[in-house]
């Protein structure tokens, strides 16, 4: 037995150096010259300033801009350092209340919009940090968006074509839409000065 | 359910299946010794890490030396790891200054980590440092699968053996799972899923001011390359607390398929070395079938529940699939086959939550982890679990015919249907006692997140996922000093009191030499075993598990569907 935990300590701290160290730094160094850009976070910038990331989703709340989903991450939503879901099973009083709020609310935001809100705006997501809304999401804060820019509808709606990604391949995933990219694309088509 | 949906699920399935047969080859050359065209390469470094741990990779080991180093190598392991996470606070790498973790959350991420569990009473991005992330728990993830494959190996070494009593040696077969196998794919992964916006870096993180004047912080970290080994090892351990949901970890339609696809890979090719290293490649087609078998039904189960929606959403005139806890760019097809391949492996990584999963997906769930992982399980450990219902139905078999049974020539007798009953026996021990206890003791409920019989299946989640060492969570349940004790316990219990019984299965299979097979020798190849194998596994799991089950999802489903909240 002593001889196996000396056979073990020594594989222990190879293995370690092997594994725990130089494999990860490896793919750094790769990473870092192949995909600087991915590797480091997929910085989003404007005008050389960094305002972003274009793979984690953020919290809006202008009636100017698109918003994201629900999140349960952190108290107030969209906190990356406490991502997670709501985790609520499905004959939750909590989130049954939760769901006809978020009605209420959307109803409320979007006066113009008739139908009922789609089910990505009305549930939190997984992460809490999606950075996506489906293609359905996005049309149903159109005319909002339109009217508090002052911009036509089919400007907006152009927007979310332009910025709908379809299907990878044809059939992995959902359609989708990046809530930041929208919204940059947004602030192109009338100045975010205007805020 | 859409047909796009079905159509992922179906091309992800068959590049498995295409890449079973080659890479089922590869490892059986790997651990037979035979030259692989990554030997060139990695030979030398073989050869030094043998010079420098003092191996001598011709000893042969008997099964209780074989189970002696594995348990000397995962004390090392889980001393190492407890002993890094009570210190981290004054160890380099970590730019957000963590402070080390409490001497009960540090004990039972230990045994998770060393287990293959993941079992995660902590957030990841506030909790861990850079170097207990890469130098800790993604160490382990290597090593403890490396461990996994080194068992089935070994494993059916004992099955595959004429006469000769040994299973091989411990070190050789842990080191070359790891350089051979498991390092390669992984680096291949890491530089894909970077590629797709996987963060590879050991910056700090960093503030930002968005444009709508916000505060926003983004995460850092060497998460491309534990991302890859997290779902290869079939252990599932996040690097951040929403695991694969977060885009952080998954980023992508194409990273959600490669993950999926890493966390089937490892075990469908071990039937095919399976197959090869007891000389009858049908053999190794016959467990596939039946893990796949059953990987298609708990998946249909869980994408019509889950595409069905959620009836109490619907009666406000809302349409749609259940979103409740799914990333957009995943769905309800991507995020039903994602929990399907990793509740089926002893994964537990999770792209959506279970918890809020309909009571009918994440009874699916459930029953995966509840049936041992076998669909097709996790990497090595999903090969010996189903060997052991091997075992149990060439017995019943043997049985119903009035035959001494046999399983590839070899006599199955008293000692080996008891090893693989005792086997058997440990997951119904170690789930339904402490679940039992959970609920009866105000310690155990008072950490729900959800109330009626969905917080009884919290529970119940709890101690089938430690206990299978799957990891994943119906997370709602939070953690305590009740929860870091009892589930440890399961996790330690569900991984070496179902190894060492298989070892000396194997060790006593071993010993046997095979008689040639005669007209009235059951075929353990022929499709009827498969169904007699799916029959057993099912009834053993039904009649275990069933009562317990029907207090919590099953009871759940009808509640909900008559209009019932809690």
């Amino acid at each position: 037995m002593l001889k196996f935990l000396l056979v073990a300590l020594r594989m222990t701290a190879v293995t370690v150096v092997l594994l725990g160290f130089l494999y990860p730094l490896l793919i750094m160094g790769i990473a870092h010259l192949a995909f600087p850009a991915q590797s480091s976070g997929s910085f989003v910038r404007v005008g050389g300033r960094i305002v972003g990331s274009r793979i984690i989703g953020e919290r809006w709340t202008q009636a100017r801009y698109f918003h994201g989903r629900p999140s349960a991450a952190g108290s107030a939503g969209y906190d990356p350092l406490s991502t997670g879901a709501s985790n609520l099973g499905p004959d939750s009083k909590k989130l049954i209340a939760r769901v006809v709020a978020r009605i209420a609310t959307l109803r409320k935001e979007n006066p113009r919009e008739s139908g009922m809100p789609p089910i990505g705006l009305l549930t939190a997501s997984g992460s809490g940090i999606d950075p996506d809304i489906s293609p359905s999401d996005a049309r149903y804060q159109a005319e909002r968006i339109a009217a508090a820019r002052a911009i036509p509808l089919r400007r907006v709606l152009a927007v979310i074509t332009a910025h709908t990604k379809p299907r990878t391949f044809g059939f992995l995933g959902e359609p989708r839409a990046n809530v930041l990219a929208l919204n940059l694309a947004l602030d192109r088509v009338n100045g975010a000065s205007t805020r | 359910m859409t047909l796009t949906g079905w159509l992922q699920a179906v091309v992800i399935f068959a590049v498995l299946i295409a890449c079973t047969k080659p890479l089922g080859s590869y490892m059986f050359a790997v651990f037979t010794g035979r030259r692989t065209w990554l030997t060139p390469l990695i030979a030398p470094l073989e050869r030094a890490l043998y010079r420098i741990t003092g191996v001598r990779a011709d000893d042969e080991m008997n099964w209780r030396q074989y189970a002696l180093a594995m348990l000397g190598f995962s004390f090392v392991g889980f001393a190492y790891l407890f002993a890094l996470l009570l210190v981290q606070g004054s160890l380099p790498l970590n730019p957000q200054h963590f402070p080390s973790l409490s001497p009960g959350l540090a004990w039972n991420t230990a045994i998770s980590f060393l287990t293959n569990t993941n079992w995660q009473f902590y957030a990841g991005e506030s909790t861990m440092s850079y170097l207990s992330q890469m130098a800790g728990l993604a160490w382990h993830n290597f090593v403890s699968a490396g461990v996994g494959i080194a068992i089935a190996v070994a494993v059916v070494r004992g099955f595959a053996a004429k006469g000769a009593g040994s299973l091989g040696n411990f070190w050789v077969d842990l080191t070359r799972a790891c350089l051979y196998v498991l390092l390669p794919i992984s680096m291949v992964a890491a530089l894909v899923l970077t590629a797709q916006g996987v963060p590879q870096n050991l910056n700090a993180y960093r503030t930002v001011t968005t444009i709508a004047g916000g505060k926003q912080t983004i995460v850092g970290g060497p998460i491309a390359s534990q991302e890859a080994i997290k779902e290869l090892g079939t252990n599932g351990g996040g690097y951040v607390n929403a695991n694969s949901a977060s885009p952080n970890e998954n980023p992508t339609p194409l990273t959600n398929a490669l993950e999926i696809f890493l966390i089937l890979l490892i075990a469908s090719g071990l039937t095919y070395t399976y197959g090869k290293m007891v000389g009858d490649t049908r053999q190794g087609w016959a467990i596939f079938a039946a893990m796949f078998a059953l990987f298609w039904l708990g998946f249909a189960a869980i994408y019509h529940a889950e595409a069905s929606g959620n009836p109490l959403v619907h009666q406000l005139a809302v349409r749609g699939g259940n979103m409740e806890g799914k990333e957009t760019r995943f769905g309800v097809a991507g995020s039903s086959l994602f929990i399907e391949a990793t509740t089926g492996t002893s994964t537990g990584a999770v792209n959506a939550s279970i918890d809020s999963f309909m009571p009918i997906g994440g009874l699916v769930a459930l029953l995966n982890l509840q049936l041992g992982e076998i669909a097709p399980g996790g990497v090595g450990s999903g090969l010996y679990a189903m060997l052991e219902f091997v075992v149990l139905t060439v017995f019943i078999a043997g049985l119903m015919v009035g035959r001494t049974p046999e399983l590839l020539g070899k006599k199955i007798e008293r000692r080996e249907v008891q090893l693989a009953i005792l086997a058997i026996l440990v997951t119904p021990i170690f789930v339904l006692i402490p679940t039992a206890l959970a609920a009866l003791l105000p310690a155990g409920s008072s950490t729900l997140g959800n109330a009626g019989p969905h917080g009884f299946s919290e529970i119940l989640y709890a101690f089938s996922s430690t206990n299978a060492n799957n990891g994943s969570a119906f997370a709602g349940l939070g953690g305590d000093r009740f929860y870091y004790i009892a589930t440890g316990i399961s996790m330690f219990f569900g991984r070496f009191f179902v190894a060492i019984p298989m070892l000396a299965l194997a060790g006593s299979l071993a010993e046997k030499r095979p008689v040639a097979a005669g007209a009235g020798t059951f075929s353990t190849a022929s499709p009827t075993f498969v169904l007699l194998l799916l029959g057993t596994i099912l009834i053993v799991g039904a009649l275990t598990f069933l009562p317990a089950d029907a207090l919590g999802p099953i009871a759940d489903h009808y509640l909900l569907y008559a209009g019932r909240t809690f």
